[in-house]
């Protein structure tokens, strides 16, 4: 394997997947980062196997991807050697993850669409799309009942706790929109059924979220969503730091295996 | 850490459908709902189990090692409990 960065074709398939796949394997990055620094241990443990369940997502959908590009590309090629502007994630998922509280938060905030996303994806046209959604429709649930259990605990909890969940939620707020939105080039798969439209997800999304915040005891803001690009491959400086740290090895030492 | 915040759980697991629920370790976590979470994400993740018990380790009662004699020591040489005196047919299988 090369270290120069591969070029992606524009099937819209492909980058359907390929923008999921990014969402998965930045997220779980990030929370592989809280490994050996999470508040406690058992919460580690559950971060990083919250990682662990997104990365097998990404690199599920990363072999499909591969499958309907078609190019001899594989989960590795497209994790390691695409440039920022190649990758298609929200925003949301590259911020960086601040305290315990804004991590969660995000978690959160993702898992409460994802998992409305991944039922509604057991369901695509796409038999393989639908057998990876079976799959992960499982661990998103648990990922979304551990981290709304814990936005109540930290909203509900010590005046700092509090503090820290609400100011959380205010700066990733402007980033949560652009998981209800559809890129031009996803009509097609949506009308076929391919894809599903998300949204279609914003009222049931925004239900469940303000129910947790009720009882959290914080309050949405009432910003607007204003950040998106990501799905353009439009992204902040974070996610360079992100993937220079992610891609290292492969760059420094090309094909390298251990 | 186990402050008042923090309580130590013990952990049961059932491994599969018909067994007992053994014990496999101990956790802290802040109520019941994330005692069990913390039980899952620390002991059920190569499969081990079916179903998970987590009791506040404040609510067990145990022997006192020092009353061991008393306790333990008595029912060692009442070898007559034990069935080996009896033949067990084969068609019974393991009893």
């Amino acid at each position: 394997m090369p270290a120069t960065s591969i070029a992606l074709a524009t099937d819209p398939l492909l980058r359907f997947i390929l923008r999921r796949a990014d969402d998965a394997l930045v997220l779980g990055h990030r929370l592989s980062e809280w490994c050996g620094h999470a508040p406690m241990l058992e919460e580690d443990m559950a971060l990083a196997n919250i990682a662990l369940d997104l990365l097998g997502q990404a690199r599920a959908l990363y072999a499909y991807a591969g499958v309907v590009e078609g190019a001899g590309h594989d989960e590795d090629a497209y994790a390691y050697l695409r440039d920022p502007a190649d990758y298609l994630n929200l925003l949301l998922v590259e911020q960086p993850n601040g305290d315990f509280a804004r991590t969660i938060v995000r978690v959160w905030l993702y898992s409460a669409f994802m998992d409305l996303w991944w039922q509604r994806m057991t369901a695509s046209k796409d038999a393989q799309l639908a057998a990876i959604a079976a799959r992960a429709v499982k661990e998103v649930a648990y990922h979304l009942r551990h981290a709304a259990a814990w936005v109540v605990r930290l909203g509900d909890g010590t005046p700092e706790s509090h503090q820290r969940a609400q100011a959380g939620l205010a700066l990733l707020w402007p980033y949560a929109g652009e998981m209800l939105t559809s890129e031009p080039d996803e009509a097609a798969l949506i009308a076929a059924g391919v894809a599903c439209d998300p949204e279609t997800l914003r009222a049931p999304w925004l239900g469940r979220v303000k129910a947790v915040a009720a009882e959290a005891g914080i309050s949405l803001p009432t910003t607007p969503f204003s950040q998106q690009g990501g799905r353009r491959g439009h992204h902040g400086e974070a996610m360079g730091h992100l993937l220079a740290e992610l891609q290292y090895m492969q760059r420094t030492y090309p094909a390298a295996q251990w | 850490m186990a402050t008042p915040r923090f309580p130590l759980w013990e952990v049961f697991i059932r491994s599969r459908t018909g067994l007992a629920h053994r014990h496999v370790g101990s956790l802290h976590a802040v109520d019941a709902t994330s005692a069990l979470d913390a039980a899952r994400d620390l002991f059920t993740r190569r499969n081990e189990g079916v179903s998970i018990w987590v009791v506040p380790s404040a609510s067990l009662v145990a022997s006192d090692p020092g009353d061991k004699a008393m306790m333990f020591d008595p029912a060692s040489d009442k070898i007559y409990r034990h069935p080996t005196f009896y033949e067990v047919p084969d068609e019974v299988g393991h009893m």
